[in-house]
């Protein structure tokens, strides 16, 4: 009798709290490879777009070629990329090309006029925004994963179970983590 | 963002029974004082009724009825792929599993709000004006700041506050008038008679008549202080969530120098809904009252403005005490330390001939979901027609040319 009384004020209580932790880490854990695949699917959005653009602007920047070369080869080789280290390298070789890109566009008054360039434009200013969005929310979710699994209690479950900590989203030199700033002077 | 969240539930749980707990004592004392002490429960158990009711009404319709009642059509990508575009991207930035629905308000004054029981069905909404007068950072702003109320689940909360103020204005109005009539004709007395009608009922008559006007204002109060406390914790989202608070505080200098006339459709009740109140008669003066819906636009700006370097929720904490001089709104939990930078603006030219087609393009869209259709003439004119044009052929006003409404589609 004394040990079933044990059983029902110790022992139960105990196993609904770790089974509680432990159900909230794997929700945790499932958000943040969400958030991971968000960033692929704004990554392939911009992938998409990129012939749209060249489409579009190539009338109107004949003397630009070297640009756009450098956009679809990046275009390219980041669609290829096999390894996430080659990945992250060639979208910031992207990102670069875009923004350089975005440059040029000043100096043609005729194509900033062109209401489909407009519209592309508009495309690509939200893409890149939903691509440092998306980035940034994975690392919200990578920040309140990692505490959760640090603190106590939730560390004793997480160990126990062996969750592990997730890495940030980092980019290795500087100028790779600005994504590319896309500022247009018309709408 | 999440301890917000957990600790935002927590406070507004402790609001709700607290303004419960006024509900059902004024239902039980409005009882009692009726028909005697022993029919408190009688009182309590329609004060419960009547909050049910309401609550069932507007928690399964609400947001449809406030969409409705504001005039809001519902827009997509191809409408106008800016607003839409920015709703994506904070739905993106705040992580919610859904996309929300957007809304267009044809009205000319600038404003937004965001309605829906659950981020998983919630709607945001955004007048023509506000459109016609904001850069893509600044609409990113106010955007963000409705999708805050999305993400900490203020509708909901809000919604509920309202209801129960709603239950507790209505029991007080009808226990008042009736007291008002009952004693013109003085019969109410003899009705109620009994032999426990004596000084005892009409010290619980006085009681309940003090609460009956109490309540309301109690009840007030509390709804307002929370509203408010929502908004300045919904600016803190919206800066955390763009990393650019300058955007915000620029779009809520624009609407409130903002000269068009006041809302049509908003009210009240719906009042808090809203970015900014959406009443104009109001001075600066009675901002700053305990009786307004939204903290004074003029010291949201200056808390926004003064966030130095950081945007996590700690630095907006930190900006409030400085600038209010008051204690902190953000809960304790969410202050956990947060390194996160500002990003730059993005560059737009703010001359007077972009705002002019920019405005033009609202027009446009409104145009265009009220089924207009647009016909573009040889010489190059514009022509705009309504819907309940009869004819299917126009002349072109400055050409004369013959144009076909509805021309044949090519083979």
């Amino acid at each position: 009798m004394p040990t079933l009384i044990i059983v029902a004020v110790v022992v139960v209580p105990l196993a609904l709290f770790v089974i509680g932790i432990y159900n909230a880490l794997v929700g945790l854990r499932n958000q943040v490879d969400n958030a991971w695949s968000q960033i692929d699917v704004q990554l392939k959005r911009r992938h998409d777009l990129i012939p749209n653009i060249v489409e579009t602007a190539k009338g109107y920047m004949q003397h630009e070629r070297g640009t756009f070369e450098a956009i679809t080869k990046a275009r390219s080789e980041a669609m290829g990329a096999k390894s996430v280290s080659e990945a992250s390298k060639a979208e910031g070789m992207l990102g670069e090309a875009l923004s350089k890109f975005l440059l040029v566009v000043e100096n043609y008054p005729d194509l900033k006029a062109n209401q489909n360039f407009l519209a592309v434009q508009e495309e690509l200013a939200s893409t890149e925004n939903r691509i440092s969005f998306a980035r940034q929310s994975y690392n919200d979710q990578v920040l309140f994963f990692n505490n959760k699994i640090q603190m106590f209690p939730s560390n004793i479950v997480a160990n126990t179970f062996s969750f592990s900590k997730r890495d940030f989203f980092g980019v290795e030199n500087a100028a790779e983590r600005e994504v590319p700033k896309v500022s247009f002077t018309n709408n | 963002m999440w301890e917000l969240i957990r600790a935002n539930k927590r406070n507004s749980i402790i609001l709700m029974v607290l303004m419960a707990a006024v509900l059902l004592v004024l239902g039980y004392i409005i009882g009692a004082a009726f028909a005697g002490q022993d029919a408190g429960f009688i009182g309590l158990i329609v004060a419960t009724a009547i909050w049910f009711i309401l609550a069932i009404v507007s928690l399964s319709s609400g947001d449809q009825i406030l969409l409705r009642t504001s005039k809001a059509v519902e827009v997509t990508h191809a409408d106008h792929p800016q607003l839409f575009n920015i709703v994506e991207e904070m739905k993106i930035a705040a992580g919610l599993p859904a996309m929300p629905k957007v809304y267009i308000i044809p009205d000319p004054a600038p404003n937004a709000f965001a309605t829906g029981r659950s981020p998983q069905s919630a709607s945001v909404a955004v007048t023509a004006g506000l459109l016609g007068r904001l850069n893509r950072d600044e609409l990113q702003g106010v955007i963000a700041h409705e999708m805050s109320h999305i993400l900490h689940r203020d509708i909901l909360y809000v919604t509920i506050a309202g209801i129960m103020l709603g239950s507790i204005v209505l029991i007080s109005q009808v226990f008042l008038r009736s007291m008002f009539y009952s004693s013109m004709g003085s019969r109410r007395r003899y009705s109620s008679g009994g032999k426990g009608a004596g000084q005892g009922q009409l010290i619980m008559l006085a009681i309940a008549i003090l609460a009956a006007i109490l309540a309301p204002i109690m009840a007030q109060l509390l709804y307002f202080a929370l509203s408010r406390k929502r908004e300045y914790l919904a600016d803190a989202g919206a800066a955390r969530l763009t990393r650019y608070p300058e955007g915000l505080a620029s779009a809520l200098e624009k609407i409130a120098g903002d000269a068009s006339p006041q809302l049509a459709a908003a009210n009240q009740v719906t009042a808090p809904m809203y970015i900014v109140n959406p009443f104009k008669k109001a001075d600066a003066m009675q901002l700053s009252d305990l009786t307004s819906t939204h903290p004074p636009i003029s010291e949201r700006i200056k808390i926004l403005r003064s966030m130095g370097s950081g945007v996590s929720f700690k630095d907006y904490s930190d900006s409030f005490t400085q600038v209010t001089h008051r204690k902190t709104i953000v809960p304790p939990a969410a202050l956990t330390k947060e390194d996160i930078a500002l990003r730059q603006a993005g560059e737009e030219a703010r001359d007077k001939q972009r705002r002019e087609t920019q405005m033009r393009q609202v027009g446009d869209i409104m145009r265009q979901v009220n089924l207009f259709v647009f016909l573009t003439c040889l010489c190059g004119l514009k022509l705009k027609i309504p819907p309940n044009f009869k004819s299917d052929k126009v002349q072109c006003p400055r050409c004369k040319r013959i144009l076909d409404l509805y021309p044949p589609a090519p083979i």
